[in-house]
């Protein structure tokens, strides 16, 4: 668009510069993002541990030598001793209470950890986004009244509305999804709302409005766009807290199911009694929710960085 | 200043009212409805029928709702299903073993936070910087549970320094007070029950503590960081103040603020953690209590408990506000 215009007399034609570089003036701020984000060493760390999870749960049924619910050592265990790494040959990491192989066991746990923790944001991310497009684009009384109920859900500490959502829902990882996901729809329905109230006095929605759109269409393609940056980063960082929380959900009994269902929050719960006599049924899965919520983490504090406007100018 | 707190306190009133419609709604969506959950799966129509009857549960929602408001302002939060005694009494007895835990949480959390945060800021860009970064971002990262169980296995199993679990060992023969452990230990004068009670807290409230604590430091030393390079700053070290003085009154007192906040903010983590702490150290709070209803779905202690936590929740964040007019008095001017 910019080749109809003649150059500027100062010869700074955008289209000698080196395409590498970044463009202080022309990228967009996506681009700048995430041209960002590949010199950070800590959103390069972050997305190598998330694409390695990532991994491992989508190749689980080749990765994995027994299936999520096999108990193919069920022989080797006695009430008193549960093998550990490397102890019966064909079990790497060792078995479980229930004679599990606990490397598949955390293979397969990645698979649905991951399944829940992405399946619940999103749902969470869908509803807040929702509910807060209709508070920040209509205002008035939709806004009010969809802020006291967020007020309302606030008011309770979130594993709680988990919990209680899960509860009513009954056990199972469905129930879990949905009540995470809904735990976190006042988080992100505020950030959207107030993310979009600040950009409303803004010249290109008075540009916008001068020309006489429709307010859906100022709202949807205008105002939204520019407003969902921190509603972006958000949803990284609460990946982290979903995976954290979906363990809890199901650490606390609430996943359903068979005790010997892989998933790294329940292997937590049944490795309790053992801690004495076999703690790596507790550290390793353990370590994996935290690897896991570490590496959304990292990711989703180099997107902020990287959308921070204050660190944007240096 | 008097009219702030009216104001804030009447604003709290649609949001319990709000979240007493959405607990009474959430009970009738119970799996099988509330006479299911009182009497099992395997109830005869009969007896449901019966229990519908006793409770009204068959009567219009309005109604029911009318009959369920009325009683929560009278103070009736009905019995627990599990216990058979009223929920308020359950609550109240529960409440001092919290408590005492969030207040040694929120002390390791704080007492180390703060310098620690302070610390970073102060050598910014160098390790004591670069060590309480990561430091807060394994706290932030290491599930609650997760870091009770190291804790226990490491503490109290490998290196038995810590009691493992409850609240008191039982062959104390401890006489209780207040129900606060510690406290009741110091006023009847026995110092090896409020030792050994004093001792289990440890290894929960360092779990408890933990987010609080990575958080904290955060926000201190972003905080500190902002402040420290501002022009009152440099004009008290222009001046040349004593270090000390210059950290305590001019720095700390102007980065507090946000700092307060953030500390308000923590009651829900701390609560959401103690359910779960409290479950892997068998320390019978409020959390466990929460815990054990859920599995048994007894509905009216997590009706009456949610909104007391509600409450909590909400007052702690007005007397949060009001510190900051004393921690600053230029927000009173305002």
């Amino acid at each position: 668009m910019s080749t109809t215009l003649p150059p500027a007399p100062g010869g700074n034609d955008s289209a000698s510069k080196d395409p590498a570089l970044p463009d202080s003036g022309g990228t967009s701020l996506w681009k700048d993002a995430f041209y960002r984000l590949r010199r950070n060493p800590q959103a390069i760390a972050g997305a190598i541990i998330v694409m390695a999870f990532l991994l491992v749960a989508a190749l689980a049924p080749v990765l994995a030598p027994y299936g999520g619910e096999d108990l193919p050592g069920r022989t080797h265990i006695t009430p008193t001793h549960i093998p550990g790494p490397g102890e019966v040959p064909g079990f790497v990491l060792g078995l479980d209470r229930f004679g599990g192989d606990l490397l598949s066991k955390l293979i397969w746990g990645a698979q649905s950890s991951l399944l829940i923790g992405v399946v619940s944001t999103a749902l969470g991310l869908a509803g807040g986004m929702l509910l807060g497009v209709l508070a920040g684009g209509f205002g008035g009384w939709v806004d009010n009244v969809i802020m006291r109920l967020v007020d309302i859900l606030l008011s309770v500490p979130n594993l709680l509305l988990a919990v209680s959502i899960a509860a009513a829902l009954g056990q199972g990882a469905y129930a879990i999804m949905i009540a995470i996901g809904v735990s976190q729809v006042p988080i992100f329905a505020r950030l959207l709302r107030s993310s979009m109230i600040s950009q409303r006095g803004a010249d290109y929605i008075l540009a916008a409005q001068t020309l006489g759109l429709s307010r859906g269409t100022i709202t949807m393609s205008h105002l939204l766009p520019n407003s969902v940056g921190p509603v972006i980063v958000q949803a990284t960082l609460t990946l982290a807290t979903a995976v954290i929380d979906a363990a809890a959900l199901s650490f606390l009994g609430l996943g359903g199911g068979r005790p010997q269902t892989a998933e790294w929050g329940r292997m937590l719960t049944y490795a309790q009694d053992e801690l004495g006599i076999a703690p790596q049924l507790a550290f390793l899965p353990g370590l994996c929710i935290a690897i896991t919520a570490l590496g959304f983490t990292l990711l989703g504090e180099s997107l902020r960085e990287a959308l921070d406007p204050k660190s944007r100018q240096k | 200043m008097l009219r702030v707190i009216g104001k804030r306190l009447a604003l709290l009133v649609p949001t319990l009212l709000g979240l007493s419609i959405l607990l009474f709604l959430w009970v009738r969506s119970l799996p099988g409805g509330p006479a299911t959950a009182l009497l099992g799966d395997r109830a005869t129509p009969e007896a449901v029928e019966r229990i519908n009857e006793l409770y009204g549960f068959n009567r219009p929602l309005i109604e029911q709702y009318f009959i369920y408001m009325g009683k929560l302002l009278q103070g009736d939060f009905g019995t627990s299903l599990l216990t058979g005694r009223p929920v308020l009494e359950e609550f109240a007895t529960r409440f001092p073993a919290t408590l005492e835990l969030t207040i040694v949480a929120l002390i390791f959390a704080i007492g180390i936070g703060i310098p620690l945060g302070y610390l970073a800021a102060k050598h910014y860009g160098r390790w004591p910087d670069h060590g309480s970064v990561v430091l807060s971002l394994i706290g932030i990262t290491i599930p609650v549970f997760f870091l009770a169980f190291i804790l226990k296995w490491l503490f109290a199993i490998k290196i038995p320094i810590f009691p493992t679990d409850g609240r008191q060992n039982a062959r104390i023969n401890a006489t209780h007070v207040t129900d606060f452990y510690v406290l009741d230990g110091l006023l009847t004068r026995e110092w090896d029950a409020s030792w050994d009670a004093f001792m289990h807290l440890i290894l929960p409230g360092i779990a408890l503590g933990t987010i609080p604590l990575a958080i904290i430091v955060r926000i201190t030393r972003a905080s500190v960081l902002e402040v420290q390079n501002a022009d009152y700053v440099r004009t008290a070290k222009a001046k040349g103040l004593l270090e000390r003085t210059i950290r305590n009154r001019f720095i700390l007192r102007n980065a507090m603020l946000p700092v307060t906040t953030t500390i308000g903010l923590q009651l829900g983590l701390l609560i959401s953690g103690a359910v779960l702490t409290e479950t892997v150290f068998a320390f019978s709070g409020i959390g466990r209590f929460l815990r054990d209803a859920i599995f048994n779905l007894d509905y009216p202690v997590l009706q009456g408990f949610i909104i007391f936590i509600a409450i909590l929740y909400s007052l702690i964040n007005l007397i949060v506000d009001i510190s900051y007019s004393i921690i600053d008095p230029r927000v009173r001017v305002q």
